[in-house]
């Protein structure tokens, strides 16, 4: 065989496997059971008032919440980390590091039932929705510093360098030419925190929510036991095609600025 | 006259740039090993030599973008290595230009000359942009106050930054290799706008490779090797008549 005969050959197999796959599995799943458990039709149209209008709108709501309070944590953090004085840098490091390496889910179960526990009875503003955004903010703030670190790296030194020699002092160099050219570059990445922030409400479905402060999934999973889906994962779903319909442009936008970004570089 | 340091005051009698036995050490790694150096108000010294011989830390030193080892550096008769002296009023007075141009890219030209002058030199907005509008004609780019420095070739970019430098009205100006950056076609334009600048009486400290410039318009040539002040001297001599070994055999790889 020649080589152009073999790589020819090679290529027909890949198709082949494809398609045994394919044809495979639509005669393996149950497709009248898929469609009864995770697309009944009823139950988009009884639920979608509660699933877009109630809980949507809370995950939208929360995931803003939690990335405004996260941005300014990490403004702080990233400061101190600049900071002169060594104690600072040491607190904001060991507080990055802890809170990167806890799973959410343990902070979030910390501030809504531990603070309580040890406080007596005391919790941030808001109640069990404000102790589990503050464990969200507490999470995003830890790793939106080290973005935003990265950022203030990416800055070319030659440009606090040019302030200074102009006689700018550190901070108006720091404000007006390093932080906003940090800013720009950050975006995409700030973005991509966004997105996982937003999945990252779901968490707090371990809390217990009133039913007018549910978020998707906790909604999601009171409709797998209550109302017209009762007993079907159909709300799964619609959860699942929510956060998509979030999701998706939001990952389009960051792949679309890392474009723009490469060109204009 | 604002307060450069509580004791010391401007010397205008006193060479602009005074540099007496300074030593710049990167750990273990001594790139300055004692300059005696100075630079008389009005003159233009233009520093050559090989890469890594220190040439460009000298000049960083001289407004403390790097900071020395020891040694003293006088500015107008200040010494900027004393920790009380007012390091961001003293730069203000010392015009740097990079090989690198260092322009903001976030602002407009007109911005890039005026932020400086309404933050340091505390000047109102209108005034600012008039001393700007003045700098940015006198290297012939006055079209160019709107654009932003990504549209602008290097060469006119180095000429925005020497406007820039100029918009502080300094008492001297640094320039750190200005040419080195551009493409051939494009450094005539920027020597031509130190040249005149020079001719108008600036002090002026020139790191440079352009020896046809240091041989024009420079009053002194400094050739540095190896951490030190190999020689000094008018420009048409060390140019011509090189008297040390390392000298000649520098200039004879450069011309």
């Amino acid at each position: 065989m020649t080589r152009r005969q073999r790589q020819r050959a090679i290529r027909m197999v890949l198709y082949a496997i494809f398609l045994a796959l394919v044809v495979g599995l639509l005669f393996l799943v149950d497709w009248e059971s898929v469609t009864r458990n995770f697309f009944m039709t009823e139950a988009f149209t009884g639920t979608w008032q509660d699933m877009v209008l109630t809980a949507a709108k809370n995950t939208i709501l929360y995931t803003i919440a939690a990335f405004v309070g996260g941005f300014v944590l990490a403004m702080i953090l990233v400061l101190m980390k600049l900071a002169p004085v060594a104690p600072f840098r040491w607190v904001a490091t060991g507080y990055i590091e802890l809170f990167r390496g806890l799973p959410a889910l343990v902070v979030i179960l910390f501030m809504g039932f531990g603070v309580p526990i040890a406080f007596g009875g005391w919790r941030p503003p808001g109640g069990i929705i404000g102790s589990g955004l503050t464990a969200l903010m507490l999470v995003a703030g830890a790793y939106m510093a080290e973005t935003l670190r990265a950022g203030i790296e990416a800055v070319p030194k030659g440009q606090s360098e040019a302030a200074r020699s102009l006689g700018m002092n550190g901070v108006w160099t720091m404000s007006s030419i390093v932080m906003p050219q940090a800013l720009r570059i950050v975006v995409p990445p700030l973005t991509n925190e966004l997105v996982i922030l937003l999945k990252d409400t779901s968490l707090l479905f371990v809390l217990g929510f009133a039913a007018n402060q549910k978020e998707l999934t906790s909604m999601a999973r009171d409709f797998m036991v209550s109302g017209p889906s009762a007993g079907t994962a159909t709300s799964l779903t619609f959860a699942a095609l929510l956060y998509l319909a979030i999701t998706l442009p939001l990952t389009q936008l960051v792949s679309w600025m890392e474009r723009k970004q490469k060109r204009s570089r | 006259m604002e307060d450069l340091h509580p004791t010391q005051k401007v010397d205008r009698s006193a060479p602009a740039i005074d540099v007496r036995q300074l030593h710049k050490s990167y750990g273990d790694h001594e790139v300055l090993k004692g300059i005696d150096f100075s630079v008389e108000k009005g003159q233009v010294v233009c520093v050559i030599g090989p890469s890594g011989s220190g040439k460009s830390t000298l000049l960083r030193c001289v407004n403390r973008l790097e900071e020395p080892s020891s040694g003293q550096i006088l500015v107008e008769g200040i010494d900027i290595t004393d920790p009380d002296t007012e390091l961001d009023k003293v730069r203000s007075r010392v015009g740097m230009v990079f090989q690198q141009f260092n322009l903001f890219p976030h602002m407009t030209v007109l911005r890039n000359l005026t932020i400086a002058q309404q933050r340091v030199k505390k000047r109102g907005r209108a005034e600012a942009e008039k001393i700007a509008r003045e700098n940015l004609a006198k290297v012939g780019l006055a079209d160019k106050e709107g654009a932003y420095p990504g549209h602008l070739s290097g060469g006119q970019q180095q000429r925005v930054a020497i406007a820039r430098a100029l918009s502080m009205d300094p008492d001297m100006m640094l320039f750190d290799e200005p040419t080195s950056a551009l493409d051939p076609e494009l450094v005539g334009d920027v020597l031509d706008v130190m040249r005149k600048l020079a001719e108008s009486g600036m002090t002026m400290m020139v790191v440079t490779h352009e020896m046809g410039f240091a041989r024009e318009v420079g009053d002194k040539l400094v050739f540095m090797d190896g951490g030190v002040i190999v020689e000094e001297g008018s420009p048409v001599e060390v140019l011509t008549n090189p008297q040390h070994r390392r000298t000649q055999s520098f200039l004879s790889k450069v011309l």
